[in-house]
Order: structure tokens, then sequence, then C-alpha cells
């Protein structure tokens, strides 16, 4: 039994070594040092309130992935938090201590915010990992491949390597092979729309799915080579001024060419990045509006802009839990599922209770969460084998990609595929 | 000045005092830091009603996810039986009725009895789950067992002082009991309770309304689940 601890609780805790990764060459003193002024720059009034609130009942546990996929009570929610905890009370920490939280700041937390849901005092726990990420950046601590592709997305533009230049070249062959107009740096347009570099790196079809939507419905669009990349690496390795830079690179874009709406495509951070962050990047309202695709194409059904075909077979839908539960466009994707007459067969707890993919929030780029994330995908499949539905659908590119992974892991019979592209798939024919 | 006249006079006024001067420290700790605006355009607006809507609706179990549901029922069994002894027993609003000359109406004594019993078994649960339940052991400290110990104290030196049934007069404080000395302790051990409340955990009975107030006008903004 572990004695009560005046100050430190857990301490005899044992925990498993775990590989950490660093940035620079920082003395152990000045990473606390930077860790702890970080922190405290992010100490709001709702972080201080929620630092000061837990009554640690431990019912945060039973709803992370990553806790229930391996009762570990290092997993508990706000554990991940406690090093932070101790910094907002100004108590001492040790780098020691950072290095130790490093795995369970990044690789095990997808900041899917389904903790607040169990949380009795509502504390908003992927909105302190956040502020938590922020300290680890600052105190050069963050898994590798995380500040590989942050550190890219910095200097090229987009963090696969989706180049304004091989965009350009992917858009050229994406019309001529599938002889689609796709409209690229159009100095004015209604709409201006951004990507995923996962899309044009490896789902292209669905820039293809866009432009047929978006020229069938007969809009005035364009995307825009100075402000395209959608995802933001900033944001999850915890750099706010990439985070910035990353969304003013969209905002400006949009201005330039006098867009009345940005819409942000299938990527669940983006729509936070921008749709809740982008205003305070920006400093002031934002003078056009942001929607997420699904609800781009939902608002299109209700106006009668988009005649849709029937929908065969039955299908379920995972929601991103940055675009549902933390986004709250969970009724969008569902407009425009029944507008496809979709036979949908909901997940138990589907909509804002969704178990989470496992691979969001970066987690699927740190390489040594692999077997943590794929344990934690297991409760995703068992959800989705009970609906019994034979397609599977979501709105996120980075969730697409988390289930290709687990798919080829598992051996696993059922494919994700794009309610963006379904919808391009099913337009239907248009009248002689 | 015997211990009784101590409890019931300077000892009562300064654990009053450390009460109310602690929880307005407690709570401007939280309130000297900044409150950034939020720019971002809200899909609901006003978002107020979000926050009174996640005061409330967080007092019932969460929809759609598992919770501890064992723990989860007894904190509502001994919650419920704190709430019932301290404003439906007799000579609790006998005691509110002196110093300030408020007062309802009490509920019988059986009903008050039975609610202390309900909260010691359900504070004695509590102590056996935090220490047997490898997630609240890992996150309890010192805060939370003295808490636990000092919320304890005062139903258990009450229940030494139930000699004779007291009945439900409104407005008529009961005799003094035999054993000055007894209701002393119980004294003192409430106002243990109102000076560490505002110092550790138990001040959630203030910090639950702020938190959640905080959270739903949050996500009422962007329309997100609570
Ligand atoms: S935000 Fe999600 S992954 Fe992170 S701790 Fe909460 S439930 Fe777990
Ligand atoms: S559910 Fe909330 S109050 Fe309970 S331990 Fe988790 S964060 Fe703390």
């Amino acid at each position: 039994m572990t004695p009560p601890d005046f100050d430190f609780p857990g301490r005899g805790v044992e925990r498993p070594a775990v590989r950490y990764d660093k940035q620079g060459e920082l003395t152990d003193s000045e990473r606390v040092e930077r860790a702890m002024q970080a922190f405290a720059r992010d100490t709001t009034r709702t972080v201080a309130t929620y630092l000061e609130s837990c009554i640690r009942c431990g019912h945060c546990a039973e709803a992370c992935h990553f806790y229930v996929a391996s009762h570990d009570p290092q997993y508990t929610p706000i554990w991940k938090l406690q090093p932070f905890r101790r910094l907002y009370k100004k108590k001492k920490i040790t780098a020691q201590e950072l290095r130790d939280w490093q795995e369970l700041i990044y690789d095990s937390c997808t900041l899917c915010g389904r903790c607040t849901l169990a949380c009795p005092m509502g504390i908003d726990i992927a909105g302190l990992v956040t502020r938590a990420r922020h300290a680890m950046f600052a105190a050069g601590l963050v898994p590798h491949e995380l500040h590989a592709v942050a550190e890219r997305a910095e200097r090229e533009g987009s963090p696969l390597g989706a180049t304004p230049k091989v965009l350009k070249e992917r858009i050229e062959w994406l019309a001529d092979e599938h002889e689609v107009e796709i409209a690229l740096d159009r100095p004015q347009a209604d709409i201006l729309i951004t990507l995923s570099s996962i899309e044009i790196m490896k789902y292209p079809a669905s820039l293809v799915a866009l432009a047929k939507i978006l020229n069938r419905m007969g809009a005035s669009w364009t995307i825009r080579s100075d402000g395209y990349e959608a995802t933001n690496f900033g944001l999850l390795s915890g750099n706010s001024d990439w985070q910035r830079e990353m969304s003013l690179r969209m905002i400006q874009a949009a201005i330039v060419c006098k867009a009345e709406t940005l819409v942000l495509p299938e990527c669940g951070h983006a729509y936070s990045a921008l749709r809740w962050q982008g205003a305070n990047m920006y400093g002031r309202p934002l003078p056009f509006r942001v929607l997420h695709i699904s609800e781009f194409l939902a608002e299109a059904v209700r106006a009668g802009k988009l005649p849709l075909t029937r929908l065969a077979g039955s299908i379920t839908f995972h929601d991103p839990c940055q675009i549902s539960r933390r986004g709250g466009a969970t009724s969008a994707p569902r407009e425009v599922l029944a507008a496809l007459g979709a036979d949908l067969r909901e997940m138990p707890s589907a909509g804002d209770a969704n178990w989470c993919c496992g691979g969001g929030g970066g987690v699927v780029t740190v390489h040594r969460a692999d077997d943590h994330r794929h344990r934690a995908f297991e409760l995703k499949m068992a959800q989705i084998d009970a609906t019994g539905a034979e397609h599977l659908a979501t709105s996120c590119s980075n969730c697409r990609l988390t289930f290709d992974d687990g798919q080829a892991h598992f051996q696993w019979s059922k494919q994700m595929e794009s309610l963006l592209e379904l919808v391009a798939d099913h337009l239907a024919p248009r009248a002689a | 000045m015997d211990l009784l006249q101590f409890a019931r006079g300077p000892g009562l006024a300064i654990s009053v005092a450390v009460f109310v001067i602690g929880l307005a420290w407690r709570l401007y700790r939280i309130f000297r830091h900044p409150a950034p605006r939020d720019f971002s355009a809200p899909r609901r607006s006003p978002s107020w009603p979000g926050g009174l809507r996640a005061v409330f609706s967080k007092m019932l179990p969460p929809g759609g996810v598992k919770i501890r549901g064992a723990q989860m029922l007894n904190a509502y069994g001994y919650h419920i039986g704190l709430a019932l002894v301290v404003f439906t027993f007799a000579p609790h609003i006998a005691f509110v009725q002196r110093y300030t000359g408020l007062h309802w109406r009490p509920l019988p004594d059986p009903v008050a009895f039975i609610a202390t019993a309900v909260a010691i078994l359900g504070l004695l649960m509590a102590l056996m789950y935090r220490l047997t339940d490898g997630v609240q052991r890992l996150l309890s400290s010192f805060d939370d067992y003295f808490s636990w110990f000092v919320t304890l104290l005062p139903l258990l030196t009450g229940m030494a002082l139930i000699e004779r049934p007291y009945y439900p007069v409104p407005s008529i404080a009961p005799a003094l009991p035999t054993v000055p000395v007894l209701l002393a302790i119980h004294l003192l051990s409430l106002e243990l309770l109102l000076i560490w409340l505002p110092f550790g955990k138990l001040a959630h009975a203030a910090l639950v309304f702020v938190s959640r107030w905080r959270t739903g006008i949050d996500f009422a903004r962007k329309g997100a689940a609570v």
C-alpha cells in the first residue's frame, strides 16, 4: 500500500523505463526553467480552475482508451498532468520527471476529450494536456518523430513534403487523370478550400472528390498555394508560434482571395486549430466563415444544391473527436448520410461519446506508441464489428490513416472510407 | 472559560473567519489569472445557459461513458447523507438559528440517524476504495486522507452526543446535553472541518460551480459535449 504522501502522491508506483527524446543541448535546470515559464504563461483562469478542482475520484480513467487498453493507473487522464499541477503550485520538479512524463503527454493522449465527459468536476483534461505540451516543447522534450514533422511543416509549409510545387504537380496530374477541373490560385473566389497533406500525399482521391462536388454545385472556389495546408503540427507538438504561422497562412490566403467561406478538409485537429483557435491566433474575429467539409456538405444538402443517389448497403460512422465531441459538428455527417439514404448502424456511444481511433493528437506519428495504440484500437474494432455494418466511414484523414494502419496490423476485414469521397461517388447524374 | 464556551465563542468565530477568508483566498488564486477573450465565432450564443446546464447536468452520471459505478453510487450516498444530517437535523437547525436567526422545519430524528449511518458507512467505503483502487491510490495524497478524516470526525463526535431523541419542534433549541464536553468536542470537530475546507480538496464544495460553469460556457460556445 502506498502510504499517504504530503506532497507527491504515487511515488511508490513503479514506472517502466521508457525511451524519451530531447531537442537541443540544454542543462536539466534550463529545461525545467523553460517548462516552468511556458506553463506559467499558459496559466489562464480556466487552467487554474481545472488544476485547483480535481477531487481525485478516478472516473476519468474509465473514459480513456489508453487506460482501458492497459488498466495501468499511470494512464489515468489527470495523472498525465501531475508534474504540471506541481509547477502550478510553484513546487519543484525535476527534468527527470518531465522526461518520464513525455510518454504520458505525447504517446498516451490523443487530446480526444472523452475524459471530460466522465469528470464530475467538468475538468477539460485535453485542454490541460495541450498546455503541458507547450511546456514540454519549450523544455525540448518532444518525441522526435512528432518534432521532425512539426519542424518540417514549419520549414516547408507541409509536414509530409506537400510543398506548393508538389501540390501543383499533383493537381495537374489529378485533373488530367480524372478529367476534372481543379481550381488553383484563382485571384478571387467565394470559397477557399484547404487540404490536409495526408490527403494530398496518401488519399489524393479526396481532391478529385472535392473538385467534382464543388464544380457540380457551380461554386466559386479555389485552392491557394499560399495557404492550403490545414494540418497544424505546431498545435500537436506544442509550439504555439508555429501553430500561429500555419493558421495565418490560411487566414491571409482567404483574405487575399476575398473568400466568404474557408472550408477545412477531412481532418480533426485542423478543425480545432482554425475553427476554434484561428481567430485567437489572428487576434480578432475572422472576416470569413470557417466550416468543416462535413458541415459544408450538410449545408449544401440542406439547400438542395447536392442531389445524391442512394448509398447501397449498411454503414457505420466513426466520429472524429475534434469535429464531433470537441468541435460541436456531430450532426453534420449524419445529415449527409441521411441525404445518401444510408442504412446507418450507429456504434454504442456514437456521436459525442465515441471512442477515439487512438491515433489523434499526433500519436500516430510516434512509433514507440504503436503497441499501446494498437491495443486501444481493438476497442474501436470491437465496436465496429458489433454494428454488423458493411461500410465504415469517417471525415478525418488522420483517423483514416490510423484505421488503415490498424487494418493492416490486425488483418482486419474492414476498410475505412471517406465521407467526402462517398458523396462524390454518389452525385446524382445531371438532368438531361 | 470552559471548553464548551470556547467552542461556542472564540473557536467558532475563528473557524468561520478562516473558512470565509480561506475560501475567498482560494477563489482569488484562480481569478487573479487572466481570462483571454475568445474571438472565435460562437456556434451558440449566449453561452451562459451552457454554464448553468453543466452545473446541473454534471450532478447526474454521464451518458455514453462508463464510470466507476460502485464508487459513484457510494459518493451519492454519503453526499446525500451528509446534506440531510447537516440541514435537516433539529439541533443543527437550532444551532444555525442561535447565530443567524434563520430556521426551517426539521425532519424527524430517525431520518438524521439513518442519514448519519449512510454517511459514515459511505465514507468508510470511500476510504476502502481509495486504498484498494489502483487509480485512486495513485492519485491520492495527504489532502485526500486528511479531508476524509475531518469529514468523518464530526459525524463520529455527533454520534457520541445522541443520548435522547430530539423531537422536531421548529424554532425551539434543545436543552443542553448532559455531557457538555462531548458537545464541545463535536463543535471543535466541525471547526476543524471549517478551517481545513478552503485549503484542500473539500473546497470542491465551491469549486465545483466554478469548474463546471467554465467548461459549460466554453463548450456551449462550440456546441461541444460536456
Ligand atoms: S483526452 Fe482522450 S486520450 Fe487524452 S487523457 Fe483524455 S480520454 Fe485519454
Ligand atoms: S474525473 Fe475529474 S475530478 Fe475525478 S480524478 Fe479525473 S480529473 Fe479529477
